[in-house]
């Protein structure tokens, strides 16, 4: 076992909603006038501290909301925590809702240098990907079409192409693991598992705790922000279980009182 | 840390962004000319038609004394011009790629400076305009012309300065597009562009230095028109709105840069 890849210490979030969003500088000024003007500081991750080493994949557990998606943007430095700290040693790449953020007006191949530029690659290397991009998506006869004339589909599977072509060292999957139809999802989930063997670590967000188990050898559980388990697989994922089927008895105790 | 690590860590990071700069640059490219040459064209047209529109009206009411009164105007259009475009797309340039900053950890300047960049393209395409309309007007073209360099370097900086602010601005409140609308039509109004500050009187005229915009067009009016390099203390001001808007804008954008995802 080797070198720490990610730690994180104590970290928490900090996060501000209300009616800061989606307002006018005239309705601002009209509620905070009017005493109006509701903001709410709410902790989304809160004293949350993991370790992953060489070679490990972590599987993040947790209802809506309970900050996963929060974390892993800490952790690929979009978010700062407002207290504790995060060390990455290596390249991300998230493959967080994966079709997004590609643009409607740019053909397939602008929007893959323009995607490889953003994961932090240079000209030279994805002269030399693009390629094989192209070649793994299957979409070489859409080369000059702009994004908007693609569907749905043929989108994450250039996006997956070019996330995977990329080698990334950690790897963050919220929650995919293959996309398309039958023979190119399983062409993906093949490649998937490729990038995770070469790669030095892999964090997994899901909801299907089958799938963890059956991946991951360190399990991270949060509910409402707060750290409720961090270590072993098999026992978190028991736990777990035990919690979700025990909210889901109350809940159904609450509807027959009703 | 010291400001010149700062500034070192900074320039470190510009470098390795080279490439994503570029492909951002080219996209807005792409973008605003829609792949024809007439979307080319159309950014030289534009600012021609409205200078044949002033040129036919204001002609009889404030050009009748002055000489070269198309050149007079055409400096006032192509810097306010330059300003108003090179603002207004800084202002949504960080919300429209909000989608982009929001999933991937990218430096969000980057989208400010290269919407920049584009419309410095065209504002150099139309400064090349403006020297053929000189040559066509028998304008004298001097070494002076050179230091036209030196109001548009500072014009640049103090648009990325203000686009800074804006786009701040417009990601905390959105109907900042139409309040800057506004503002900038009466800018437009006080900086002078089809009429002559001359009938004022001089303590008035020096109102119209509050105007940074203004004080660009003068500079370009009096190397173009007048074959005169102006003062020392108007070199100072010229730069010195262009640091303070930079400055104001660094100190907006490092204060906001990570809770922009508060907004979303």
């Amino acid at each position: 076992m080797g070198s720490v890849i990610i730690e994180a210490k104590n970290v928490s979030v900090e996060f501000v909603t209300g009616d800061l969003r989606n307002i006018g500088l005239k309705e601002f000024v009209m509620r905070k006038l009017t005493g109006n003007y509701k903001i709410e500081k709410f902790s989304a991750v809160n004293d949350v501290s993991f370790e992953i080493l060489h070679g490990d994949m972590l599987g993040i557990i947790g209802t809506n909301g309970a900050g996963k998606s929060t974390l892993l943007k800490v952790v690929t430095g979009i978010m700062r925590p407002s207290k504790g700290r995060v060390t990455v040693n290596g390249k991300i790449a998230a493959l967080l809702e994966l079709a997004s953020g590609f643009d409607p007006d740019l053909n397939l191949k602008e929007n893959a240098y323009l995607r490889g530029a953003m994961l932090g690659y240079t000209r030279e290397f994805m002269d030399k990907k693009y390629p094989e991009i192209l070649a793994f998506s299957e979409l070489e006869e859409f080369e000059q079409r702009p994004f908007k004339q693609l569907s749905s589909g043929m989108k994450s599977r250039i996006a997956f192409s070019i996330a995977s072509m990329v080698e990334p060292e950690i790897l963050i999957l919220d929650e995919v693991l293959s996309v398309g139809d039958g023979a190119f999802r399983e062409k993906s989930e093949e490649k998937m598992r490729e990038i995770i063997d070469k790669g030095k670590a892999t964090i997994l967000v899901s909801h299907s705790l089958a799938q963890i188990r059956r991946m991951c050898n360190k399990v991270l559980w949060l509910d409402h922000g707060k750290q409720m388990a961090f270590g072993n697989t098999d026992k978190i994922c028991d736990e777990y279980q035990e919690f979700l089927d025990k909210r889901k008895s109350e809940k159904k105790k609450k509807h027959s009182d009703i | 840390m010291g400001a010149k690590t700062f500034v070192k860590n900074k320039f470190q990071q510009i470098k390795q962004y080279k490439f994503l700069f570029e492909e951002l640059v080219k996209r807005n490219f792409i973008k605003k000319y829609k792949r024809t040459i007439l979307g080319m064209v159309w950014s030289v047209l534009g600012p021609l038609m409205t200078l044949t529109v002033m040129a036919v009206v204001f002609t009889q009411f404030f050009g009748r004394n002055m000489e070269h009164y198309i050149i007079y105007m055409f400096c006032g259009n192509l810097l306010f011009s330059y300003f108003r475009e090179s603002t207004k797309s800084g202002m949504t340039s960080l919300y429209n790629n909000a989608k982009i900053f929001s999933k991937v950890n990218v430096p969000k300047y980057m989208f400010l400076l290269s919407s920049n960049v584009s419309s410095l393209i065209n504002f150099g395409i139309n400064l090349l305009v403006l020297f053929v309309f000189c040559a066509i007007d028998g304008v004298a073209f001097t070494w002076k012309f050179i230091l036209l360099l030196y109001p548009i370097c500072c014009l640049v900086l103090f648009n990325i300065g203000m686009g800074l602010i804006l786009s701040a601005l417009y990601m905390m409140f959105r109907d900042m597009q139409y309040l800057y609308d506004v503002f900038t039509q009466l800018l437009m109004y006080l900086s002078a562009i089809f009429y002559s500050i001359d009938a004022y009187d001089l303590h008035k005229q020096y109102f119209f230095y509050l105007n940074p915009v203004y004080v660009y067009i003068r500079y370009f009016r009096k190397i173009i028109l007048e074959g005169v390099i102006p003062k020392p203390t108007f070199h100072l001001l010229a730069a010195g709105y262009a640091i303070v808007a930079l400055i104001i804008g660094g100190i907006v954008y490092k204060k906001k840069n990570y809770k922009f995802l508060y907004y979303l």
